[in-house]
């Protein structure tokens, strides 16, 4: 059954629509991550089932009740979800333990005492229950303020950027330990984040959103190896646009031919290439697309290899570091049709616009 | 409220497309804002009516003595001001000797003294029939035509009366900018060969300039307000000459139009502030923030720093407060009569009720234009301006442009209650405590609001929100989240203004309704009446609330680190 059920929902705060989704749905259980561009309503989608925002039009139901439609509206206070913000909003007058009991009011003040404590147990706080949320890190407010939505046992936890705050460094260790934490306590998470590597690492399932719409829904790899559109596949990670020179029976390019697509509904002026689908052949072959080494960077694992072909169009490859290119060798390289995206150029020149570099 | 609105909303079902805020919001705030800055568009508005011949006399016999006395009064305590408040931080922040942490509080103390009480005391004391005078007289066996001793009542002794009470202002803002410093620019002059004096002038007097010229303004804003003092030294400035054109000559017009060449006066002291502040941000190159290493100096230099930084606080706290309890102890029983309880009763009172009546104004504003977590639209950060305009407008004007309409609406309403019902009103809001608390609201509403939002910020919206998530909204969100964070900030507000209240000299004599008589009033009549023995026991009184919110500035610029803005007495600025 899912948890957290969207359905025809609208709003807006001006004249178009913020949030203009058909469906969408949270398993129970999973962790479903809204990802998107700033201002693409992910953050308004998450203040909706939060009951922060009333839509316009649809219906919203967490575990099968109705949260809002026409004629109801559970306000926040009554929804039992939990929020974690971006910034953490911890009260500063109140301590750590006082503020993990803070939605446990309900509870006598030794249940609630018991409770705050063996949540901040749970996230490894329990040292730091009498001290005030000024005298904490960053991190360690993020595990307070987590510890604070979950303590009323919600039906759902909603988080904001809740990792945006932290450094590099930390962000990925503390992403881990909350991750390993949700998924052993079985929470259901919807969670908005504008990072494609962190949605794609924390995920059960990927919400992509652009204008106020859902753009694709699936899986992690299903994002990144199946994108519906130019905007879905450059979202996810980076892609060369590489310009079709011949339509035939495929598509010519510097990168090679593309096999045409059947069912591709348009012209087709570029294509869209995964660096790690650029791969070197072994030696110089004179029937293979062939280029110059004009960049080559060592990122560790792997490395960026910049080529240059003779049209002057410059394509980066993603290769192990292993097999590094020297810097003006000649070399030939093939594609791997699976990090090859054809898409209508329409579709293209409109969703192009949004360059991303991660 | 951001909480409560959430509540009161009866079928909340479809609120996703409505109006950044609420128009009702809008309207409130906005009213409040028009109803305070009556006072300022009335004074404004007598320029246009015609004064007639008192103006023409008025021009050519005492306005250009109104002008060079003002002007003149408000050089020098500038110059007194900037020597003493300047000078005084640089040594308690960058040189070392005896009793520097002492001072740096000790130095805002004069502070607590309103210029009027400080101007009897020295009155007391240095006129003909005082010690001072008296001692040299017997000593040297002198007659009055034997010696000159300069005169306390007179400009130069107003100048001082207010340089001493005002420094404070300039002292607090240098302070901090120059705590604010970066410790690696003045290092970098130092590198680079200059000495200390040479990095004072050519590199923190620049930074600290801005920060200077705040609270320069500040200061100057006083001196171009104050009533107390110009009125007891007999120097006629525009503050005294607005008084005796309405209650001598009788001429409500001409009053309100000097007031406004005053107005004139306060507002290019705003604007030059307001241009000067464009520049303040000088943004430092590093955000570290080094222990000072102060200048150790030398044991003649020494000497020299402890007596610039005593001097002020002697002659402009000690001394006077010590003449004050001197003079109420040893006229203890005529000081401390069966009146004396009323007197104080009278004050804490009205200044209570001010006080509160401001706070609960200054929440309802600021609650009223952050509604909605949204940021507020122009029109509402206006209406804030013009709300907190008040506090520039000196307490004669105030006292004008509240009469003014006042008894313009009493007379209406008589005159239609006569013709209608044959009953005659007669004064229904002029001289009623009602429009002497509207007058201390709108000078002092302005220092309510800065402090409560000072206080409001430090609550996120999300803090807000993350109580409604968990269960807890509208008043129980009040009670639990905003009230606890903000208490601290709601008590700072009471207390300033009513301690502001408590001083107020010039709309209270005014606007007071008859017999009402208040520890300042008191003080004044008894100034005025040459028995300045039975002034101290008010003026004692006034000082020691004063000392309050002297205690709490301190203590928070004690707490504050460098980097932080200090909260300091604020303005309309």
């Amino acid at each position: 059954m899912s948890s957290l059920v969207f359905k025809n929902v609208r709003h807006r705060y001006d004249r178009e629509y913020s949030v203009n989704i058909d469906r969408l749905e949270v398993a129970a259980g999973k962790l479903v991550c809204l990802l998107g561009p700033s201002g693409c309503g992910k953050s308004t989608t998450l203040r909706l089932a939060a009951g922060l925002e009333s839509p316009l039009e649809g219906e919203i139901q967490i575990d099968g009740e109705v949260m809002a439609n026409d004629s109801i509206f559970v306000g926040s206070e009554d929804r039992r979800v939990g929020l974690v913000f971006q910034d953490y909003a911890l009260f500063p007058h109140l301590s750590v333990q006082d503020n993990v009991g803070f939605g446990l009011s309900h509870l006598s003040r030794a249940d609630r005492r018991r409770q705050s404590l063996a949540m901040l147990e749970t996230v490894g706080m329990q040292g730091s229950a009498d001290k005030y949320p000024h005298m904490l890190s960053g991190g360690e407010q993020q595990r307070v303020a987590l510890a604070r939505a979950l303590a009323p046992n919600p039906r759902v936890l909603l988080m904001d950027e809740p990792f945006s705050g932290l450094d590099v460094v930390l962000r990925n260790r503390v992403r881990d330990e909350t991750l390993a934490l949700l998924k052993k306590m079985g929470t259901t998470v919807l969670m908005v984040t504008h990072d494609p590597e962190e949605a794609m690492r924390m995920a059960d399932e990927i919400v992509l959103m652009q204008g106020g719409r859902i753009i694709q829904q699936g899986s992690p790899g299903a994002l990144y190896s199946q994108p519906v559109n130019a905007f879905a596949a450059s979202f996810l990670g980076d892609v060369n646009r590489v310009p079709v020179t011949a339509v035939g029976e495929c598509y010519e390019t510097d990168l090679g031919p593309v096999p045409a697509a059947p069912d591709i509904d348009g012209p087709v002026t570029e294509i869209l290439v995964r660096p790690e689908a650029i791969r070197f052949l072994p030696a110089v072959d004179a029937a293979a697309p062939t280029g110059e080494v004009a960049l080559s960077r060592n990122l560790g694992a792997f490395c960026l290899v910049d080529i240059l072909f003779k049209s002057g169009f410059r394509a980066t490859a993603r290769v192990a570091t292993l097999h590094q290119p020297i810097v003006g060798e000649t070399c030939s390289i093939a594609l791997n049709l699976d990090g090859v995206f054809i898409f209508p150029s329409a579709a293209n020149a409109q969703k192009a616009n949004n360059p991303v570099s991660n | 409220m951001t909480a409560l609105e959430f509540d009161k909303r009866p079928s909340p079902a479809r609120w996703g497309s409505r109006h950044k805020g609420a128009p009702l919001s809008t309207a409130v705030v906005l009213f409040i804002a028009l109803f305070l800055s009556i006072p300022v568009l009335v004074v404004f508005g007598y320029i246009f009516v015609p004064a007639g011949d008192v103006w023409a006399h008025l021009a050519s016999t005492v306005l250009p003595l109104y002008l060079v006395n003002t002007v003149t009064l408000a050089i020098g305590v500038a110059a007194f001001v900037l020597c003493i408040g300047v000078g005084a931080a640089w040594l308690v922040t960058m040189c070392e000797f005896p009793g520097r942490r002492i001072f740096t509080w000790a130095l805002f103390l004069p502070l607590a003294m309103p210029a009027y009480i400080i101007a009897y005391t020295y009155t007391g004391m240095l006129d003909f029939a005082g010690p001072v005078q008296t001692f040299l007289r017997e000593a040297f066996d002198w007659t009055r035509a034997d010696y000159w001793f300069p005169a306390i009542r007179s400009l130069g002794g107003a100048v001082a009366m207010l340089g001493l009470v005002l420094y404070p202002y300039v002292y607090l803002v240098s302070r901090a900018a120059f705590l604010e410093q970066s410790i690696c620019a003045l290092e970098v002059g130092r590198t680079l060969g200059r000495g200390p004096w040479r990095v004072f002038f050519s590199i923190a007097l620049p930074l600290a300039r801005p920060a200077i010229v705040t609270g320069l303004a500040l200061a100057l804003m006083e001196t171009l307000s104050d009533f107390g003092t110009v009125q007891y030294f007999a120097v006629d400035t525009f503050t005294t000459g607005i008084y005796r054109t309405w209650f001598g000559l009788g001429e409500p017009a001409a009053a309100a139009q000097l007031a406004a060449i005053l107005m004139i006066f306060v507002f290019s002291l705003i604007l030059l502030e307001r241009l000067n502040r464009g520049k303040r941000k000088y943004h430092h190159t590093t955000g570290r923030y080094q222990k000072i290493t102060r200048y150790p100096l030398s044991r003649l230099r020494q000497t020299l720093a402890v007596l610039a930084c005593f001097l002020p606080v002697f002659l402009g706290f000690l001394l006077p407060t010590g003449w004050l309890l001197k003079d109420s102890l040893s006229h203890f029983d005529d000081v401390f009569d069966a009146h004396f309880p009323v007197l104080v009763l009278n004050s804490v009172a009205v200044a209570a009720v001010a006080a509160g009546l401001s706070l609960l104004l200054a929440l309802l504003l600021i609650y009223g234009i952050r509604q909605g977590g949204r940021a507020p639209s122009r029109l509402k950060q206006l209406s804030l301006r013009i709300a907190s305009m008040g506090y520039a407008v000196p307490g004669p004007v105030l006292a004008v442009g509240i009469l003014l309409p006042f008894g313009f609406v009493d007379n209406a309403v008589d005159h239609w209650m006569r013709t209608t019902f044959d009953i005659s009103t007669g004064l229904l809001l002029s001289g009623t405590m009602a429009a002497l608390l509207f007058a201390y609201i709108v000078r002092f509403l302005a220092v309510a609001l800065n402090t409560v939002e000072a206080g409001v910020e430090t609550v996120t919206p999300n803090m807000t929100l993350a109580a409604r998530t968990l269960g807890v909204s509208g008043i129980r969100a009040l009670l639990r989240v905003h009230i606890p964070i903000i208490s601290g900030s709601l008590m700072s507000a009471l207390l300033l203004v009513f301690v502001d209240v408590m001083k107020e000299l010039p709309a209270t004599l005014v606007l007071r309704p008859f017999g009402f008589e208040t520890l300042a009033v008191r003080a004044y009549e008894m100034a005025s009446d040459e028995r300045l023995t039975a002034a101290a026991g008010p003026s004692l009184a006034i000082v020691a609330a004063g000392i309050l919110p002297v205690i709490v500035l301190s203590r928070a610029i004690a707490r504050s680190r460098p980097g932080q803005k200090h909260r300091m007495k604020p303005g309309a600025l």
